[in-house]
């Protein structure tokens, strides 16, 4: 399994690569390490958000609400900008993280003890946190002038020649791969997503741990909510809509199984950069960036065909393997 | 995404009579609902009760009902199709083109209903053909489709209809009753007859109760299921076609996001959104009670952002009610 999980995101770099390479045959300009850095600042909050959706999915959930979570969290962080300006900036942030991870937990608590699927849930919570976001704010738009410049400057700020913003993507990369990785927990995404049945002979409360992967991806919702309305000073209703469907794009595009259970840190991130760079390129080769969105509707088509292969390939393995014994 | 439930006794076996019992029970449920919205509905607003009215109401719903039909026997099948209004994008901005070659309102009917068909063509092979999930096909083709429509409108719009394309979305039949609202009752007796009363219709529980036990007792599953997505296509074209003629414009992101209200619909007309059981008239009272709320609350100054908390609300709870309400019974029996 590991070997067929390598060749998935050894060809996601092989595919990067050689799209940086068509583009840079019109465009030589997009690889200089300025600009690379630049395209890795502005995947830098997909990233954030492909991490979360990956632990859920791989314990077989979707997480449609992560958008609309984000936009609730950051309308939030906001608010608390604009009427106590005083508040530093860390303590916003942790509130939102705390928010985010709380709105996460409503759909796993739904998933976990109502045993509700969790495609309903977080469909029905997706237009619930967006309409909250109308009831608080009214409507009204929240604009950089209303900002402090300690809040719009955090993503911005230089630190040993990247953005904090992208410091903070790589610091959750890395996080999220010892989590995977390193501690129990990570592995009973695994498990569960692999095999509820099996997991829960080994001892794994299945609905827990769909619990814990719901906060996760709320909490880096949360987070990711705090980095968009600072990075794009500006806070109403309807930042992100849509996004939801960016972020499952970016998981199936790195080789995480909608079906659960297969996936990994590093195709996230891998997938994740795909979809950036495209969006990246396109303004800059002259293709319309109206023409994102079928290119974006194409690749995921093709990544859950390639998906689907990969998957078939392993069960023809394991088949032998039984008739051997 | 869904999965059987983990402990091996609440394994449901939907052939049981008290399952049919409790099915039945939600339709008579939903009728409940509708009187009792339709009541205060009456009460809140004076202006509800009028027949010109509440003709208008009906247009909240039919075009998205007529794509609920189709989606029902879909999720009843075990599957999703979330491309359905960006199919809608697609055929509008296809008929759009036909009239700027000047085409007149026969030939368009045909290019939406065409492109209907064919998108869903394109989901029913990639689903059936390359046996790949349903649930992120049609996410991929939900881009793809509304993306190829922002392609060749961007920021523009088609305008221009002939005058008598705008009978399908603005004409009456006969006194308040509107073509849509014909085209929606008769759809509903087909879809009802389809489901309820043909061996297709048995089929297409048989999928979605067991879909190996389905191909094993000889029915066609990758053919049905084609058709299915084919339907769900078509049934896209013409709520496309209605909606074209009602705007009398076409711009890329002309129904956007109605695919969670038509699943919404779905599931609240007692549709498990696991598979196996629904039945059409249940989404027809479904389509109703949330036509009437909207409505309700239109005149009442709600704001549309609200009703989709209330829809959000609705639609979790129309699940977990009865989920809870099986467990108090489990408690009561033991």
């Amino acid at each position: 399994m590991t070997k067929i999980l390598k060749y998935r995101e050894i060809l996601l770099v092989i595919a990067i690569a050689a799209l940086l390479v068509a583009i840079t045959l019109r465009f030589p300009g997009f690889v200089a390490p300025a600009n690379l850095a630049r395209v890795y600042n502005d995947t830098s909050i997909l990233i954030i958000l492909a991490l979360g959706q990956m632990a859920v999915i791989l314990t077989r959930c979707i997480d449609l609400s992560m958008a609309a979570n984000l936009a609730l969290c950051g309308m939030v962080a906001a608010m608390i900008n604009a009427a106590f300006p005083e508040v530093p900036i860390p303590l916003v942030i942790f509130a939102v993280v705390i928010l985010g991870a709380a709105l996460g937990s409503i759909n796993g608590l739904l998933v976990w003890k109502l045993d509700i699927p969790p495609i309903v849930v977080t469909l029905g919570t997706l237009t619930i946190y967006r309409g909250t976001i109308f009831l608080l704010s009214n409507g009204a738009w929240i604009n950089a002038h209303q900002m402090s410049d300690a809040f719009k400057a955090l993503p911005r700020a230089p630190l040993a020649g990247l953005p904090v913003l992208s410091w903070l993507s790589v610091l959750a990369i890395a996080a999220v791969y010892l989590l995977m990785t390193r501690t129990p927990v990570g592995r009973a995404f695994y498990a569960v997503g692999g095999n509820p049945h099996a997991a829960v002979y080994t001892g794994i409360d299945v609905g827990r741990t769909r619990f814990l992967a719901y906060c996760l991806s709320g909490a880096l919702a949360g987070l990711s909510g705090y980095l968009w309305v600072s990075r794009y000073a500006v806070a109403y209703v309807d930042i992100a809509a849509g996004f939801e469907l960016d972020i499952i794009a970016a998981c199936v595009i790195g080789g995480i199984s909608i079906a659960g259970g297969i996936g990994s840190v590093p195709g996230a991130v891998l997938g994740s950069l795909f979809l950036g760079v495209i969006k990246n390129a396109l303004p800059v080769v002259n293709i319309s960036p109206f023409a994102q969105l079928a290119i974006s509707g194409t690749v995921i088509i093709i990544a859950v065909a390639v998906n689907a292969r990969a998957e078939k390939r392993k069960g023809r393995v394991i088949l032998k393997k039984a008739e051997a014994v | 995404m869904a999965e059987a439930h983990l402990s091996p006794r609440a394994i449901p076996d939907r052939l049981q009579s008290r399952g049919n019992r409790l099915l039945k029970s939600w339709e008579s449920l939903l009728l409940v609902v509708a009187v009792l919205v339709f009541t205060i509905n009456s009460f809140a607003s004076p202006y509800f009760l009028d027949p010109w009215n509440l003709s208008d109401a009906t247009f909240n719903f039919t075009e998205k009902a007529m794509i609920a039909f189709a989606m029902a026997l879909v999720i009843i099948a075990g599957e999703i199709d979330l491309s359905v209004a960006s199919i809608i994008a697609l055929s509008s901005t296809a008929m759009g083109l036909a009239v700027s070659f000047g085409f007149d309102t026969p030939m368009l009917v045909v290019v939406g209903l065409g492109t209907g068909v064919l998108c869903g063509a394109i989901n029913g092979l990639l689903i059936t053909g390359l046996g790949l999930p349903s649930i992120v096909v049609t996410i991929g083709t939900m881009s793809l489709f509304r993306g190829l429509s922002f392609i060749i409108l961007g920021d523009k719009a088609f305008t221009g209809y002939p005058a008598s394309f705008a009978y399908f979305g603005q004409g009456y039949v006969w006194w308040v009753f509107s073509f849509e609202l014909v085209l929606f009752a008769v759809f509903a007796v087909i879809y009802s007859v389809l489901l309820h009363k043909t061996n297709f219709g048995r089929a297409v529980y048989a999928i979605g109760n067991n879909q190996t036990a389905a191909l094993f007792s000889g029915v066609r599953v990758g053919r049905v299921k084609f058709i299915l997505f084919l339907l769900t296509g078509l049934m896209a074209g013409i709520a496309s076609i209605c909606l074209t003629s009602r705007l009398g414009s076409t711009r890329p992101s002309i129904a956007l996001g109605v695919e969670l209200e038509v699943v919404t619909m779905v599931v609240l007309g007692g549709v498990s959104i696991l598979g196996g059981s629904g039945t059409v008239p249940g989404v027809v009272l479904a389509a109703f009670i949330m036509g009437m709320v909207t409505f309700g609350f239109g005149l009442l100054n709600v704001p549309g952002i609200v009703m989709s908390i209330f829809v959000g609300v609705l639609l979790i709870s129309v699940i977990a009610l009865p989920i809870l309400w099986a467990r108090a019974r489990r408690r009561v029996a033991h």
